[in-house]
């Protein structure tokens, strides 16, 4: 699961949950593959995150190399900052770990890169 | 015209996807034959210039084939949807087998963990729904209003020739714009035991909804 997908992703269906975001990282194994870049998509990406929440799960797993704790003047033409950015939100994986909802403490757990998000019959 | 890989290539790499071991009916699993996935998906990225460079769904995702098909058409991101664990299983050992890393798979159901932050999140939603034959009729519907919801842009979908008419009216009255692009015929073979005849030959429109 890249972080990307974490900046998204919410517990807010379960019964009970009023935001549930953003969901607490238990990372076991996180790797690194290459993902190409692509500049526009990343600088098109940006306004639409949640930056302190990308800042905050990119820290909570070790990940956070250079990524500026604040998002740039003109990101747009920087390619540097892009570049960081595509890292931490496009290259990084988590692959085993859980998801942890910040109001019930319900787990979603990841397995071989991919979250669990379904909900028991009970939950909803 | 949208720069666009070509159309054999496509599909020799979609013919390359495994299928599932054990389809199952109550959730209406038929893989997408990879002469339809690649001509559907050469249209959205020739013509339309859908796919590369855009952040993609793929609701009911099953085995992968549209979602790898717009992984190797240069998607920036495609983040499957999909309830099975066999099937992702399926999925992700073919795309080990193309060697992508620009896909995302989600287990999740499609009809109620979605949540209201993934609203508009999309560039381009990718499906090929159940289409509600078997005990759960309505199935594709459910899947197109959770598609819309989800994208910033365009759908584009599978529904029954025979639909069409309730299909356009639903969109009409949503104010999404809805063009048939192609009527196409569904080769699905006899997947199931209760199939009496080798394949089953079904109308469906290919459409383009934009939102």
């Amino acid at each position: 699961m890249k972080l990307l997908t974490h900046n998204m992703l919410t517990s807010k269906c379960m019964k009970g949950v009023s935001v549930g975001y953003p969901l607490a990282i238990n990372a076991l194994d996180v790797r690194v593959s290459e993902v190409d870049f692509n500049p526009e998509f990343i600088a098109r990406m940006i306004p639409k995150l949640d930056w302190n929440v990308l800042y905050g799960a990119a820290e909570s797993i070790g990940q956070l190399k250079d990524l500026p704790r604040d998002i740039i003047e003109n990101f747009e033409s920087n390619e540097d900052f892009l570049k960081k950015v595509h890292h931490v939100l496009m290259e990084v994986d988590i692959i085993n770990g859980d998801l942890i909802c910040p109001e019930t403490g319900r787990k979603f757990p990841i397995n071989n890169g991919i979250p669990n998000m379904l909900l028991n019959e009970d939950e909803v | 015209m949208y720069p666009c890989m070509k159309l054999k290539h496509l599909e020799q790499r979609l013919q390359d996807i495994s299928m599932f071991d054990k389809p199952k009916i109550v959730l209406e699993q038929y893989v997408t034959p990879s002469h339809l996935g690649s001509h559907m998906l050469y249209t959205i990225q020739s013509q339309y210039g859908d796919i590369e460079g855009k952040l993609v769904a793929d609701l009911g995702s099953g085995c992968g084939a549209l979602s790898i098909g717009a992984a190797v058409l240069n998607a920036s991101l495609v983040t499957g949807f999909e309830i099975d664990e066999d099937a992702i299983e399926i999925f992700q050992e073919n795309c080990q087998d193309h060697e992508l890393t620009n896909i995302e798979v989600i287990q999740c159901d499609v009809l109620k963990d979605i949540p209201s932050r993934f609203n508009k999140a999309f560039d381009t939603v990718l499906m090929n729904p159940p289409f509600g034959t078997k005990n759960n009729a309505g199935t594709d519907m459910k899947f197109l209003d959770t598609a819309l919801r989800l994208s910033n842009n365009v759908v584009y979908s599978l529904h029954k020739t025979s639909t069409r008419s309730f299909i356009l009216k639903h969109t009409e009255s949503l104010g999404v714009k809805a063009e048939v692009l192609a009527e196409l015929h569904y080769d699905l073979p006899s997947t199931y035991k209760f199939h009496k005849k080798k394949s089953v030959d079904i109308e469906v429109d290919f459409y383009k909804f934009s939102v």
